[in-house]
């Protein structure tokens, strides 16, 4: 994902003189490029993301467009009220982008895990708020903020993800991307767990239940339409993220849920709302908080079982898609 | 440029008259703030500054930044007094319903360059523009109003450590600097000095100058726009709180006060705007 953002960031800059890329001394090997192509529109600002923050509202407010960049929490969290008072309230046009969004840095400690970022992003006004699943998405969703603009965050993974979508994917902003239609159960997912997402839906085909994927490369704008819509056609509703209980994109589908009136239950898959004093690798952490693939397919099946008015049978589907086998690769 | 003739000393006083009516009719603190920095603003927007009231947004016009943005109502007062909109506003400050906030917000508020109000924002900000300046060949100058107190902020020193670094010699740090912060002098609460040789240290000229002198002040603040500078400038302009009113002049109180009609009426007499 990250170096398919910075190939499309350069490709950009290329042709258009008003785009500034900042980092915070981070991206060792990958800013690298775009430096040498385009020294006039790079700035390593240090270790100083309160400053870098700053720097892109001052440079935008002037007709620059700026993109900030570092890893982890420190390009959101370090400087978050920088992002509120000088981007967001100034309409600024930087997107601040992350890598190592959820467990990605599993093994650095709990200053590296990125694991609330979407709840607090979202909560700002103005902040567009894109997680994009795999690298096909990533491209979606950089086309769109290199077209609209800031003031948004975006959540990367970090690199060598697995190409979900089998081709070039549409995602304008507020978007969200149908895997499969036509099942029993749908599986709400958003940021680099896509892959989890799929491998469990292909689990769940296996033992009988359909279940099809939704990815939302962007939690604001958020799709709600897709919600409603989902809670009329589905028999359950699941979400899976990388990233706290709280606020992210279990909070966004119930929100949605609740006003609507669905009365449907929900079952919200994500990290719990504490620290991690345990390290390891992402698919490592990913097992211990029981959001890999074969934890979210027992988990929903678990949740069926609870609640057997869920499982009567779906609607049919008009385009005789029947899960994800034919969806992914 | 600014508009009219009209003297930076003439305007200086109607700011005086203008900050006591605001924060006594709106019960607002920061009186003592305000009066502070009105010289440093009205020699700005009289005799160095490029700008345009009826063009505020001239793209080749000079920057300001009030990034102690507590100090609001004094700057909104000379904006006003220099035409950027009516001074008859100026009385719905601090008021229900109204855009004149206590800090500086630019919505709705012609010749509002960056809103402000939590401290340590203001000079990254204008360290990205003046870098943009400079990147796109530009020839604005840009001002960045520092309280003392803020410079406690470990932002501040971050910018400062960029700008010296990148050498903008078109950014201009003003330090409102009368030694009085929220709960007492800076000297008690975190010590400032040497306070030049920090700035210097960082890479910036330095230049210290009395903040009420206003010959003293069009020097420093005069920055050459095609001089062979490579250092941003500092101007330590050495200030008192309250300034210009007797009983609110080194007084910690004033931070948070807002005068009563008797002490308005006393207050607009000593600055000459009765």
């Amino acid at each position: 994902m990250r170096n398919r953002f910075f190939a499309g960031l350069l490709t950009a800059a290329l042709v258009d003189p008003d785009l500034v890329l900042i980092t915070a001394d981070l991206g060792f090997g990958a800013v690298d490029e775009f430096a040498a192509a385009r020294p006039g529109q790079f700035v390593n600002a240090g270790v100083a993301e309160q400053n870098m923050a700053g720097l892109a509202a001052g440079m935008a407010l002037a007709g620059a467009r700026v993109f900030t960049y570092s890893i982890a929490n420190f390009p959101t969290l370090r400087c978050l009220e920088q992002i509120r008072n000088d981007i967001c309230y100034h309409h600024a046009d930087v997107t601040v982008v992350a890598v190592g969004g959820g467990l990605a840095y599993g093994a650095l400690g709990m200053s590296h895990h990125a694991t609330e970022d979407l709840a607090i992003m979202r909560a700002l006004p103005g902040m567009a708020v894109a997680a994009p699943g795999d690298p096909a998405e990533v491209d979606a969703v950089l086309a769109d903020l290199l077209a609209g603009g800031g003031p948004a965050y975006l959540r990367l993974g970090k690199t060598g993800e697995r190409r979900i979508h089998g081709g070039g994917v549409s995602a304008p902003r507020g978007a969200s991307i149908p895997l499969g239609t036509g099942g029993e159960v749908l599986l709400c997912c958003t940021g680099a767990i896509l892959d989890a997402a799929c491998d469990a839906a292909e689990s769940l085909a296996r033992d009988g239940i359909a279940a099809d994927v939704r990815s939302f490369p962007w939690l604001d704008p958020f799709d709600a339409a897709a919600v409603r819509e989902a809670a009329g056609r589905y028999a359950a509703l699941v979400t899976v993220e990388e990233h706290s209980i709280v606020g992210g994109l279990g909070s966004a589908v119930a929100e949605v849920l609740a006003e609507a009136g669905a009365g449907m239950p929900l079952l919200r898959i994500a990290l719990p709302a504490q620290s991690s004093s345990v390290v390891g690798d992402q698919q490592y952490l990913r097992t211990a908080f029981e959001l890999d693939a074969g934890s979210i397919s027992r988990r929903v099946r678990t949740h069926l079982a609870a609640h057997p008015a869920a499982t009567h049978p779906a609607p049919a589907d008009p385009e005789g898609n029947r899960g994800l086998a034919s969806q992914i690769r | 440029m600014t508009g009219e003739s009209q003297s930076s000393l003439a305007v200086a006083r109607a700011v005086r008259g203008h900050v006591l009516r605001m924060t006594s009719a709106g019960r607002s603190s920061h009186v003592g703030s305000a009066l502070s920095c009105a010289d440093l603003l009205a020699v700005l927007y009289t005799d160095v500054l490029q700008v345009d009231p009826q063009h505020p947004e001239w793209p080749d016009r000079d920057r300001v930044i009030m990034s102690k943005g507590h100090a609001g109502a004094a700057l909104y007062a000379v904006l006003a007094e220099r035409g950027f909109f009516d001074t008859a506003v100026l009385h719905r400050h601090y008021q229900n319903g109204s855009y004149l906030s206590g800090h500086v917000s630019h919505v709705g508020i012609p010749g509002v360059e960056f809103s402000t109000g939590s401290l340590g924002h203001g000079l990254p900000v204008g360290a990205g523009l003046a870098w943009r300046a400079r990147q796109i060949g530009r020839s604005w100058r840009t001002y960045v109003l520092l309280g003392d107190g803020e410079c406690d902020e470990g932002s501040i020193w971050e910018a400062a450590m960029f700008a010296g670094h990148h050498g903008l010699a078109s950014l201009v740090a003003i330090v409102d600097y009368n030694r009085m912060q929220s709960l007492g002098t800076t000297d008690d609460t975190l010590g400032l000095e040497p306070f030049a040789d920090k700035w210097r240290a960082f890479g910036w000229d330095v230049v210290e100058a009395n903040g009420h002198d206003h010959a003293a002040l069009v020097t420093a603040l005069r920055v050459p726009r095609t001089a062979d500078r490579a250092r941003p400038r500092c101007v330590l302009a050495h200030t008192v709180k309250g300034k210009g009113v007797s009983f609110m002049e080194d007084q910690v109180l004033w931070h948070y006060r807002p005068p009563s009609p008797e002490e308005l009426a006393r207050a607009l007499a000593e600055v000459g705007a009765g």
